[in-house]
């Protein structure tokens, strides 16, 4: 057995082979990250911090802002301040513009999963051939033009749309039901643009459903009832609180719809933010309510992670 | 005996009360105004209730309505060049994300490539629009460029996803057996890992495409003069008042997504 | 100095008993502190040129790891791999001129048959010629010609496995490590491919490094085997060695049938010792190593050893009852029971008697083995 002896420390060669190899791929890892993170970084959480900046700036006179320090942007958020003698007096307008955003957002989510929920079953409970096709037909709305789609309900619940006029042509009603510039326009058009991001979520959860426990369940003679509660409904939270997520957090700061559909007045927190950058010329202002509305959305997510990690869920 | 006369039939064991008919009726809705949109963007007169007979009218005067052309070249423009670089961008870090021990920092990565996703659109809009006002202030620089920065950003989750995705199911036996079989690192990626996932990032950039193409509120508040995107123009369009051409342009948008998604679906299935 | 390129073995002149793989103590541990789990536990490990050398052993028991070593896929914690005399236990896979054939054959999906067969030779830069020729040599050998432009998602399971062999064969490497590469077949696919791969070796002339953990598999196609457990070498030897002398209560266990029975060991000269069991019976008994002292030890004998003889007979060593007859067609499975009460099977082609009856049992002593552990 001849065994030549490498005296250049064959254990040195392995060590730093070994050492070699891991810091190799740490570099090679940092290497392939930086782009991307670079990117997101400084072009998108740092351009965070400088609102941050701007929402204790004060107004410029033609927008933008003044490099001067103020606090009149979050206090204006609650008070208002009296043109005569400079006193503040509390104003629940903003506030109020939140809370109908959050309740909006709420009923929307809520809508949603009652429409999608069944959908998603639906598609799930479906032999694994045809499924593929009812996910494409789901998914379709999902890659369309959000602001077409938001357009095609406002040509048919607007006055002149096919709603009214249909209801009149059967003499159901006489004058045209006034749908188009209201909270339900809103509503509907929250619903119908964030259904699909209700329905998938929920989907992926409801896929893994092993059917045959149902079949047990039904077996050991529970009803309909007991099975949707006690089985498919905990089967699907992770999906649940997923779908609710992607609905919620994008319909509360919504821009398309309430601009579209509720008239573009200051409606929701989208377009109000919107109008500051806008006519309204008060960017600091707009820059803290856009602030405060992430604080609102942090807080959602703190929810969904603090129940996501309740259960195994599975990120797809 | 009782059993057979209280377990239901084996057809119907998967069904729940009313949730068929809900299904559908959520179909339905979802697609009857994007229907009613198309059919009467073929409609011969301006009317969106009253069909008089099938024309291609508005199509034409979209052809040639100038601002829906210079419109329809920006946003092209801009999808395409953010499309490229974030597609880039996210299939880099994709390969540096997957497939790997968890490595120090992982989280706050995908943080990080996430955030976009994770931010409501309306605030990223507002930050970006801050900070490249900053920006413009300082370097005097101004341009389409911002534009494109503003969606590469934004555009660089959307492609990860499916590039992970397809590359999470790729197995590292593969390049296992390139290296067992001589074939240095860069080699082992140029041959066996990009051809195979090829698919995937084909799919991350047609995401990204979309994505770009589709947006509202960034673009509305950090695109400067000339630089309308389409769905800025559309906007404003019906802001001042219903146009057959929107129809008209709104179609063949749609027809571009029922393309594209169709792709998406047929590159999903090609995988083993 | 060695280089990735792989000289012909059929060319090198060296005397018979090369050494061609040395695994000098290797340990390989995975993870860290409390969870770090020791795969192999200081494993030294002899392979001989020209050799078909197995791995045998239960699932965990660092079989796979330990030709994942050699491989290079991963890197040994401690000690030290040596091929041919060189070290390469720090080198990449790419710099090592071994190949492996995977349990799952890990075949390019996107390339045709050829492709993947030619896919060795390309990486190594031979001439356009030379990859020709020695991909049609390589697909006559394992009998693939008329798939050559097939895609490899469009073959059978026993298609794939004969095309993953032809492309590890293909580069003509030192060794080739092949783990488990039969397990994904049905019975008859297997046997036939045992047959293939024994015929390969010796035209190849590869040294040929096996994992299974089929031992009946191990003992047909081997020359020698190296069974394994929990990380440590076991017992090395040819197929015979190991089953007729298993050296460790676990290597006597696990393969094929054994008996094994406990009793004292007497008297010792040589490598022989006497050991009496519980009832005063007692055997002459082969001893692995000499050092074994008196007291209790276990002995084990092979089931089909053993000769039925009427037991008022002197030959019979033992006596026992026969408890049941379990007949397999060529032959039957006597189990029966010895006064002391321990539990004893017995292969022979007939028996004429009943259950319940007594029944004598030759054993000669050199097929008693006295077990270390």
């Amino acid at each position: 057995m001849a065994v030549t002896d490498h005296s250049a420390a064959p254990d040195g060669r392995l060590a730093s082979a070994r050492a070699a190899r891991g810091a190799e791929a740490r570099r090679r890892r940092r290497l392939l990250l930086a782009p991307a993170l670079i990117v997101i970084g400084i072009f998108g959480l740092f351009p965070l911090t400088i609102s941050l900046i701007y929402s204790f700036l004060t107004p410029g006179t033609y927008g933008g802002v003044t490099w001067e320090f103020s606090t009149d942007a979050y206090v204006q958020f609650l008070f208002e301040r009296d043109i005569f003698d400079d006193t503040l007096s509390f104003s629940s307008t903003y506030l109020q513009i939140y809370a109908r955003s959050i309740g909006l957002a709420l009923v929307a989510t809520l809508g949603a999963l009652i429409l999608g929920f069944p959908t998603a079953y639906f598609i799930a409970s479906k032999p694994r051939e045809q499924r593929n096709f009812w996910l494409f037909l789901i998914t379709l709305p999902f890659w369309t033009n959000l602001l077409i789609r938001t357009y095609a309900i406002l040509l048919i619940i607007r006055d002149e749309g096919i709603i009214n006029i249909g209801l009149m042509k059967a003499g159901v009603i006489s004058d045209p039901l006034n749908i188009l510039y209201t909270d339900t326009a809103v509503f509907i058009g929250l619903i119908y643009s964030y259904l699909p991001f209700m329905v998938l979520p929920l989907y992926a959860s409801l896929e893994k459903l092993d059917f045959r426990m149902i079949e047990a369940a039904y077996d050991l003679y529970a009803n309909r009832f007991q099975v949707l509660r006690r089985i498919i409904v905990p089967a699907a939270k992770p999906g649940i609180v997923a779908g609710c997520i992607l609905v919620f957090i994008p319909g509360l700061g919504a821009y398309i719809t309430p601009t579209l559909l509720g008239g573009g007045k200051e409606l929701m927190i989208g377009n109000m933010i919107a109008l500051q950058f806008g006519s309204s010329r008060n960017w600091p202002f707009g820059s803290a309510a856009a602030l405060i509305l992430m604080v609102v959305v942090m807080l959602a997510l703190l929810v969904y992670v603090r129940n996501a990690s309740r259960e195994p869920v599975r990120h797809g | 005996m009782a059993e057979s006369a209280r377990k239901p039939r084996m057809k119907d064991l998967r069904r729940q009360p009313f949730f068929t008919e809900i299904a559908w009726a959520c179909i339905f809705v979802l697609y009857a105004p994007i229907l009613v949109l198309i059919i009467f963007s073929f409609n011969d007169n301006r009317s969106v209730v009253l069909w008089t007979e099938f024309s291609f009218r508005w199509y034409v005067e979209a052809f040639e309505n100038e601002g829906i052309r210079k419109a329809t070249i920006v946003s092209f423009q801009v999808a395409a060049v953010s499309t490229f670089f974030a597609t880039i961008m996210a299939t880099m870090a994709a390969l540096a994300t997957t497939r790997t021990p968890p490595f120090k920092g992982q989280t706050a990565a995908y943080a990080i490539i996430n955030q976009p996703l994770m931010v409501p659109e309306i605030v990223t809009a507002v930050a970006t629009l801050s900070f490249f006002a900053i920006i413009k202030r300082a370097t005097g620089m101004t341009g389409i460029g911002y534009l494109m920065l503003a969606h590469t950003v934004f555009c660089i989750p959307f492609a990860y996803m499916p590039i992970r995705a397809r590359l999470e199911d790729m197995n590292l036996t593969l390049e296992q057996a390139a290296a067992d079989l001589y074939a240095p690192p860069f080699k082992v990626f140029r041959r066996v890992t990009l051809p195979l996932l090829l698919p995937g990032i084909v799919a991350g950039a047609m995401l990204a495409f979309v994505v770009s193409l589709d947006d509202v509120i960034i673009t509305l508040l950090v695109a400067g003069p000339g630089e309308t995107t389409l769905p800025i123009y559309i906007l404003g369009q019906i802001r001042r008042g219903i146009t057959p051409e929107i129809n008209a342009v709104s179609t063949l948008l749609l027809g571009l997504s029922l393309v594209f998604v169709t792709l998406f679906f047929l590159l999903g299935r090609k995988r083993k | 100095m060695m280089q990735a390129e792989a000289v012909p073995a059929d060319q090198i002149e060296v005397p018979a008993e090369r050494d061609m793989v040395f695994a000098d103590t290797v340990t390989k541990t995975f993870g860290q502190g409390d969870a770090a789990v020791t795969a192999l536990d200081a494993v030294s490990l002899t392979i001989r040129e020209n050799e078909f050398f197995t791995l045998l052993g239960p699932s965990g028991c660092g079989k796979t790891t330990l030709l994942r070593l050699i491989a290079g896929f991963e890197l040994p914690s401690g000690g030290h791999i040596l091929l041919d005399g060189e070290e390469i236990g720090h080198l990449p896979p790419y710099k090592r001129p071994v190949n492996t054939v995977f349990q799952s054959y890990a075949l390019f999906p996107h390339m045709t048959v050829a492709e993947n067969i030619s896919f060795g030779l390309e990486m190594l830069g031979k001439p356009k010629a030379e990859i020709a020729e020695t991909t049609a040599h390589m697909l006559s050998l394992v009998r693939m010609e008329a798939m050559a432009n097939r895609r490899t998602d469009q073959l059978s399971g026993g298609q794939q496995q004969r095309v993953a062999l032809a492309r590890a064969l293909a580069p003509r490497p030192r060794v080739l490590l092949l783990d488990e590469p039969l397990s994904a077949l049905d019975l008859k696919l297997r046997k036939e491919m045992q047959i293939e791969l024994k015929r390969l070796q010796g035209e190849t002339g590869i040294t040929f490094v096996f994992v299974t953990h089929d031992q009946e598999e191990a003992l047909t196609m081997s020359d020698r085997i190296a069974v394994m457990e929990a990380g440590h070498i076991l017992q090395v030897g040819t197929p015979r060695e190991i089953y007729d002398h298993p050296a460790r209560r676990f290597v006597a266990d696990f393969i094929g049938d054994i008996n094994i029975l406990d009793g004292e060991l007497g008297e010792v000269s040589g490598h022989q010792g006497r050991v009496t069991l519980p009832g005063g019976a007692s055997l002459g008994a082969a001893l692995a190593e000499s050092t074994i002292g008196k007291g209790k030890v276990s002995i084990a004998f092979r089931p089909e050893n053993v000769v039925l003889v009427p037991p008022e007979d002197p030959r019979a060593t033992l006596t026992g009852a026969v408890e049941n007859v379990v007949y397999f067609g060529s032959g039957l499975n006597l189990h029966l029971r010895l006064p002391s009460g321990a539990p004893l099977m017995v292969r022979s082609a007939h028996y004429a008697g009943e259950i319940g009856d007594l029944v004598g049992l030759e054993i000669a002593d050199r097929h008693v083995q006295v077990l270390v552990d």
